[in-house]
């Protein structure tokens, strides 16, 4: 029988998996974003597991929420992306602190 | 059984092509990857029964934001051997990390199963109804209860599409573009003339 337990431990390792490509990928900002994805899609897996195990609804409207922030995030981060690539012709993050102004 | 079955089919994949996502070399696998991890988290979600957020997944992120990255991927000319350069080298810290964050969520879920506290039952305001579709019940808290929370959300959509395009955005000296200004300054008294030219004479213009 499935209950929301193993929803939870999906969701659990999903963030973990998230947060372990953060740390990895510190130097490919684009594989950074799809990590923080990841990390969203997480909290969206746990807000509808909860709502399904509550009877209430209220957890899918917060995940659709959640989806809104999630793609305005992807598309602002890959327009900094592109003009980061612009000015350097790299998307090497560790040099990131050189932009100033 | 067979919702066993495809619980453990869509857990399973997630978290597989999640890891696929964060370890593979070529960014364009890692998007394609991102692509099926939300694939099957929309399956998982379909399993609960919440269909609207599971089309809403597929539709923005497989058909959107996936997109995107893709394009972005492509589009920049980037040498990505040279980007894992730190793989090897962050690889402890982040490990470490994740085995502690791991290990707390482990402690959570064992916790919770020794006996939940008790925050309070829903108080029904939001509970579902009865005979009604996941996405009318969606639409019909949506557009009341949550309804200025719904814009806000539409607000912020605004915003970063506003965002992103002034970041983009650059002017190029080579092409001749609109000139909004100088349109809307345009008076009809200037723009046409009323001649009655004489037979034979044509007009100047």
């Amino acid at each position: 029988m499935i209950g929301v337990e193993h929803y939870v431990v999906v969701s659990s390792i999903l963030f973990v998996l998230g947060v372990l490509g953060i740390f990895l990928n510190r130097k490919n900002v684009i594989v950074l974003l799809m990590a923080i994805e990841l990390i969203l899609l997480a909290v969206n897996i746990n807000l509808v597991a909860f709502s399904a195990f509550l009877h209430d609804l209220t957890g899918q409207i917060f995940a659709m929420f959640v989806l809104t922030v999630a793609a305005g995030e992807a598309a602002v981060g890959l327009a900094i992306l592109v003009i980061y690539f612009r000015g350097r012709g790299s998307i090497a993050v560790d040099d990131v602190n050189r932009m100033k102004g | 059984m067979i919702q066993t079955f495809a619980f453990y089919l869509f857990a399973v994949l997630t978290i597989a092509s999640a890891a696929a996502t964060i370890l593979s070399r070529n960014p364009v696998h890692s998007v394609l990857f991102l692509i099926l991890a939300f694939f099957n988290a929309a399956g998982l979600m379909m399993l609960t029964g919440a269909e609207f957020i599971a089309m809403l997944l597929i539709i923005v992120y497989v058909g959107a934001v996936a997109v995107l990255f893709l394009f972005v991927v492509m589009m920049l000319d980037i040498d990505f051997a040279e980007l894992r350069a730190g793989f090897i080298k962050n690889f402890p810290l982040g490990m470490l990390v994740a085995v502690v964050l791991l290990a707390e969520m482990v402690l959570g879920i064992g916790a919770y199963k020794a006996g939940a506290l008790n925050l309070g039952t829903p108080d029904g305001t939001a509970a579902t109804p009865v005979g009604a579709s996941n996405i009318e019940a969606i639409g019909g808290l949506m557009y009341s209860r949550y309804l200025f929370l719904f814009e806000a959300a539409g607000l912020i959509l605004l915003v970063a599409m506003v965002g992103a395009i002034v970041l983009t955005h650059r002017q190029r000296g080579d092409t001749r573009g609109q000139k909004v200004s100088k349109q809307i300054a345009r008076r009809p008294e200037e723009a046409t003339v009323n001649v009655k030219p004489e037979v034979g004479k044509g007009v100047s213009l």
